[in-house]
């Protein structure tokens, strides 16, 4: 395996083989390397991560080594920062500067991790390509021709080429899922509630959680034990979650008697053959383990996006009423009035997928139409909800593809704007329904990874992590590297 | 459908040029033209989703917890005079 785990970079600092000032030292040549190819840091400060690597060498001689102790922990550009700026990769936050860290940041501190920049995204996490960011585009390590999916994009791109060894994204509508699928790694996207949003720029409030980007099953386990957690300071955060053994479940890997369900309307004519092949192959894997492949029915499946594309958009045109150029980021130039200042601010400030996006749930939420949309797609989304509670009476998991295509081209769907959207069909519905989901590699079409989507209910990451777990000891998908990032120097 | 764009970016207070509207509006009447597909699922009597898991949100007590931390949360502010907000004026 020529790009090393989190665990593993974990036992050789544990073991005294390496120190966490090394081990950053390293990442940092390889950003230095190919993040001039790839962008997918938008933010390096390379004193301040060895600063943090000398001081996470010096705890753990004095105090011992705390879970994640000098591991490298790349973040993406949403998540507050007190260290250097965080703007969401959109011009209306330049020079912003948080004067709080984000809850998951704090933990990750208090876990002993080191911080190593932030990373692409599409604009206010509002894309599935990364070609929103007002940064410019992050490209996709295994064809730089071809997008890392989005909106975490650039912190796929990172551990793809083992920039990183992990790192933090978010996910709305499957913007970790997504993206981890498309540049060949593993992504978590916990159950709504389990990981608190402080301090995580808002997009759609009632969609978005943070979550793992990783190498491995057991790497994403460990992330997230380390950010989840009740967190007073978000009253969505969930105060007595069911508890999850975290890493114990990534150690039952037994597929004996285990429920899949196969959804029909998940493996449809429209995606793409390969993929479809690949996904196919990956459940047969799973029946020789001795996991039971069952046929069921999500039947509003269909209607999933249009029921996000009214709910993120409307929530999202609330959360960014913020942006006002009073309180923090951009402010227009010598205003004639205050609507002068609200409305030319926003202008400038937003870039035109963000404006798109606040318009379509302005529209939604206007005078007149409110019945029509926001309160049907409200209906729907109930509707989906209960179909993963009656899919849930027959299966333990639901599997499916995480996108129905490879990565695409650069520019290959920025024209419009509709087929963007529909390339996130798989991902969205289980953020509708609040439940935890992983992409996990699967395989490969035309030199490009596949992603195979996990599905649990509520709250049983568990089931998400031991069946992962399971099908990566059994195939080799999980160990792929593109091409060209680990020759100068060998393995890390 | 037909939507006038202008109108809709005032309400989100976000003057458009000419330009941006003529390309937001037809992309903003092709993304509702596809919403409207929602209009197919019956609804009748099934209650809107108020929160993922169906749970009420709880209240914290009543205690300042941030402490005073006006100058850090000012200091990203475009324009700021004596701690307040300075904004061009509002009443003549």
């Amino acid at each position: 395996m020529p790009f090393s785990s989190l665990s593993e970079i974990k036992a050789r600092l544990d073991a005294g083989e390496t120190t966490a000032v090394e081990v950053a030292t390293r990442y940092l040549q390889r950003i230095a390397a190919y993040n001039p190819t790839l962008n997918a840091f938008v933010h390096l400060d390379a004193d301040h991560v060895l600063a943090q690597a000398r001081a996470s060498d010096a705890h753990r001689a004095a105090h011992g080594a705390r879970p994640l102790e000098g591991l490298p922990v790349a973040v993406k550009d949403i998540f507050c920062t007190q260290d250097g700026p965080t703007r969401c990769c959109s011009k209306i936050l330049e020079g912003f500067e948080a004067p709080y860290d984000a809850h998951v940041i704090t933990r990750l501190k208090e876990a002993g991790a080191v911080l190593v920049g932030k990373t692409n995204m599409d604009e206010f996490a509002m894309g599935s390509s990364t070609e929103t960011s007002a940064f410019g585009i992050c490209r996709n390590p295994w064809d730089v021709e071809r997008i890392p999916g989005g909106s975490s994009g650039g912190s796929a791109s990172a551990v793809a080429a083992a920039l990183a060894p992990a790192a933090l994204g978010t996910d709305t509508g499957g913007s970790i899922r997504q993206p981890a699928a498309l540049c060949g790694i593993v992504g978590l996207k916990p159950t709504y509630g389990r990981v608190s949003r402080r301090g995580i720029i808002a997009f759609a409030s009632s969609l978005d959680q943070a979550g793992p980007m990783t190498r491995t099953v057991r790497d994403a386990a460990m992330l997230t034990a380390a950010i989840s957690g009740h967190d007073s300071g978000d009253a969505t955060s969930v105060a007595n979650p069911p508890v999850v053994d975290w890493l114990g479940a990534c150690d039952k890997m037994d597929m004996k008697g285990l429920k899949i369900g196969r959804p029909k309307e998940y493996f449809v004519d429209g995606m793409d053959a390969g993929v479809r092949a690949e996904v196919e192959a990956a459940l047969k894997k799973c029946e020789e383990l001795g996991a039971e492949i069952i046929d069921i029915s999500l039947p509003h499946t269909e209607y999933a996006v249009a029921a996000y594309y009214v709910i993120a958009p409307s929530e999202a045109s609330a959360n960014l009423s913020r942006y006002d150029g009073v309180r923090f980021g951009h402010r227009c130039e010598a205003p004639e009035d205050l609507l002068d200042m609200y409305t030319r601010s926003r202008d400038e400030g937003f870039g035109s997928e963000v404006k798109r996006r606040i318009l379509t749930g302005a529209f939604a939420l206007s005078s007149g139409y409110y019945d029509a949309y926001y309160l049907k797609a409200q209906q729907v989304r109930t509707l989906i909800q209960q179909d993963f509670i009656k899919a849930f009476e027959q299966v333990d998991v639901i599997a499916t593809p995480t996108s129905p295509i490879t990565a695409f081209k650069l520019g290959e769907k920025t024209d419009d704007p509709l087929t963007m959207y529909l390339s996130d069909i798989f991902t969205i519905a289980l953020n509708l329904a609040g439940l935890p989901g992983l992409s996990q590699p699967c395989g490969m079409v035309d030199g490009l990874p596949v992603g195979l989507q996990w599905i649990a209910p509520a709250w049983r990451e568990d089931l998400l992590l031991s069946t992962a777990a399971a099908y990566e000891a059994a195939t080799e998908w999980g160990t792929l590297c593109p091409q060209g990032y680990a020759a100068d120097g060998g393995a890390l | 459908m037909d939507i006038d764009v202008k109108k809709v970016a005032m309400l989100a207070r976000i003057r458009l040029t000419d330009a941006e509207a003529a390309e937001l509006g037809p992309q903003l009447g092709g993304i509702i033209g596809y919403i409207e597909k929602l209009a197919e699922v019956n609804t009748e009597g099934v209650a809107p989703t108020a929160h993922p898991h169906d749970a009420a949100m709880p209240l914290r007590a009543n205690v300042v917890s941030n402490g005073n931390r006006r100058e850090q949360l000012q200091a990203v502010a475009p324009n700021v005079e004596s701690g307040l907000y300075v904004v061009p004026k509002v009443i003549e």
